[in-house]
């Protein structure tokens, strides 16, 4: 207080902005976008419609097939990608132990947003990151959108988001999606930039094309690095979708809101249990797939 | 397909992101140390000018860092050059346009590189391969193809390995394996067998000149090593700190090297296995005498078949077998054993 009675009171107390003019333009930004989510109504049913559908098409298929075939095919995935029967019968015991608890059907439905919306991030994302490796500019445009997406807290992306979708599975899988993106840009990025320039160099020396140089030496060289992107977009995609269940997502996410609000202790971790198993199956399976894609650079001789 | 001659003139190449204001120091004679002092750029080449000849052997000699790579990599633009053109059967390569020098890659060049670039993930059949997948041959023709030259460089049977499971040597091999599969008129050799041991360098150098017999084809190859040079190379070009300091035949640089520099080059060499009988041949007076020998020999081979005969005088003949000149065994040792009287004063500077 002493220090305040020497210094002017413009450097003691922070001049804020009056509230009057804050006001005004809250209402404003506010308003504005609202009119225009209205104005676009149409479009945004249009960009809407193929998401719901094909979300409902996957959950639908989940839960509506007989147990015994969604875990011989899970099986059969996380086998073709690991090519380790441990990785394999780690993952069926996961999905039973799943199964006796009773979240089998919730799991479903979580697996069908989560992989959804891993769909499109890989879909959105990699041409993105292939941009932005072919491009200083785009690279420079494109970071710091990304390093505000990841330190915003994601609660903040689900404001717009509501804004913009109202509240139901798709704008949950949405935000997903924004949540899911960064590491699958960024990750493609390096991967391509991390390319041996000699090699590259080779290429063009025989006269690649660009399209030629990218499918046969950047991405393949990059494909270990794209698929570590892919298992950090699978892993953030599950934690987001306990976040996006406050505006609507149903399966393990809703159980573990419901569960914080009604301090049912037990079955909130049951249901976070079930996330992390489902994660670990994820995890290792993209990751024993990644290894094996790098078996070329084992050395075996000199 | 005949091969044409690929001109260089007048080229410069400044490394730096403001290589084109610099050009005009370098071109009023700054040094490289003083271009890299002062201005924090790299001088790679300075006034470059070499004809290359149509289906032959050109040889580029230099120490590390003289700048062997950054010249051959102008002859399919993998470098931009700051300034001057690079000719070939009359288009300047540095004019082309995208296409056309996509084109110009694809069909008339090859390339073998000092640190191989192999595409990791792709088999050795596949790495051979790639020249052709890319120009769009059909996949049976070029497996043939690529097998063939697989067969020709020693690597049958490692068809199906990847790189990383060669030994250098090995994948040296490769490399060269996907410039011939290629069938370029263009044949760039940017140390292609300095990762060989001497027995397969040896038969690799004669896959190349059994090669030229046949195809012709214009190469371009780069080497530390002057035998190599020797036996390779139709013409030599020696480069020092992005300059050309020396270039002609075989025989002119080992019988009159321009500086001390090359005079240390060209010291450790075997002279009479390159000096040729001509250099030492005097004009024919009187008959023939002696034994004939045929025109090109070099001076070990001439003395192995005097001695033979024990005779000190022979004379030489064309290949129809007509007599064009003498040579005598006392000037043939002086030309093996130290330089002749034209080049005196250099060499006995160098010495
Ligand atoms: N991209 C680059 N940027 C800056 N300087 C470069 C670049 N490429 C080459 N240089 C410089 O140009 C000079 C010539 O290099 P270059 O690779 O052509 O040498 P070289 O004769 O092939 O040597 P070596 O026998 O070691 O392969 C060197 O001084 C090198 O530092
Ligand atoms: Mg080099």
């Amino acid at each position: 207080m002493a220090l305040c009675d020497v210094v002017p009171t413009l450097l003691c107390k922070f001049p804020a902005i009056d509230e009057g003019t804050i006001r005004v333009v809250r209402k404003t930004i506010d308003e504005n976008f609202k009119a225009l989510v209205r104005a676009y109504a149409n479009v945004i049913d249009v960009v809407v419609a193929p998401l719901q559908w094909f979300l409902n098409l996957l959950e639908r298929s989940f839960t509506g097939a007989p147990w015994i075939l969604v875990l011989a095919i899970l099986m059969a995935l996380v086998f073709a990608a690991s090519r380790s029967l441990r990785i394999t019968l780690g993952a069926g015991l996961a999905m039973v132990a799943i199964g006796l608890l009773g979240l089998w059907n919730d799991t479903m439905i979580t697996l069908a947003i989560v992989t959804v919306s891993t769909l499109l991030a890989i879909l959105i994302g990699i041409p993105i990151g292939i941009a932005m490796a072919r491009s200083d500019r785009a690279q420079g445009v494109v970071n710091p959108v990304l390093d505000v997406m990841q330190t915003m807290p994601s609660f903040v992306y689900l404001i717009p988001v509501v804004m913009i979708f109202g509240i139901g599975k798709v704008p949950g899988l949405i935000s997903v999606v924004i949540y899911a993106l960064p590491p699958m840009i960024r990750l493609t990025n390096l991967g391509i930039r991390l390319v041996d320039k000699e090699v590259l160099e080779a290429a063009d020396a025989f006269g690649s094309s660009p399209w030629q140089k990218l499918k046969n030496v950047q991405i393949p060289l990059a494909l270990p690095t794209i698929m570590a992107g892919i298992n950090q977009t699978i892993m953030m995609a599950l934690a987001m979708v306990v976040i996006a269940s406050m505006v609507g997502v149903g399966g393990l996410g809703r159980n573990v809101l419901q569960a914080i609000n009604n301090q049912f202790f037990t079955i909130g971790f049951l249901n976070g249990f079930a996330l992390v198993g489902i994660a670990i199956i994820f995890d290792r399976a993209s990751q024993a797939y990644g290894r094996r894609l790098q078996k070329h650079s084992e050395v075996v001789h000199g | 397909m005949a091969s044409h001659a690929i001109e260089i003139r007048n080229l410069y190449k400044i490394f730096g992101p403001r290589a084109a204001s610099h050009i005009e120091a370098v071109k009023a004679g700054i040094g490289k140390a003083e271009l890299n002092a002062e201005h924090g750029h790299v001088l790679g080449l300075k006034d470059i000018n070499i004809s290359m000849p149509a289906g032959a052997v050109m040889v580029v000699m230099g120490l590390s860092g003289s700048g062997k790579s950054t010249l051959i990599r102008h002859i399919n633009r993998l470098i931009d050059p700051t300034a001057g053109e690079v000719l070939y059967d009359g288009v300047d390569i540095c004019r082309m346009n995208e296409r056309d020098l996509r084109e110009f890659r694809r069909h008339k060049t090859a390339m073998v590189f000092q640190k191989f670039a192999l595409l990791p993930h792709r088999t050795i059949l596949e790495n051979t391969c790639y020249g052709l997948e890319i120009q769009g041959v059909p996949s049976v023709e070029r497996r043939r193809r690529a097998m063939g030259w697989i067969e020709r460089v020693g690597l049958a049977g490692f068809e199906n390995h990847y790189p990383n499971q060669l030994s250098g040597g090995m994948q040296q091999r490769v490399g060269l394996a996907r410039a011939l599969t290629n069938d370029a008129e263009i044949l760039l050799m940017d140390e292609a067998y300095s990762a060989l041991d001497p027995l397969i360098r040896v038969d690799m150098q004669t896959v190349l000149l059994d090669l030229q017999k046949e195809l012709k084809k214009t190469v371009v190859f780069i080497t530390h090593d002057l035998d190599e040079a020797l036996r390779l190379g139709d013409k030599i070009a020696i480069l020092r700190d992005g300059e050309v300091i020396q270039q002609g035949s075989g025989q002119d640089i080992v019988r009159c090297p321009a500086d001390d520099y090359i005079a240390a080059f060209v010291k450790e060499v075997n002279r009479s296995r390159v000096i040729r009988v001509e250099t030492v041949m005097t004009p024919l007076v009187g008959l023939a005498e002696g034994p004939p020998i045929a025109q090109g020999s070099v001076l070990e081979a001439a003395a192995r078949q005097m001695s033979g005969h024990r005779v000190s005088v022979a004379h030489v003949v064309d290949a129809s077998g007509r007599p064009v000149g003498r040579v005598e065994l006392s000037a043939m040792v002086g030309a093996m054993v130290s330089p002749g009287e034209q080049d005196g004063p250099r060499r006995a500077a160098a010495e």
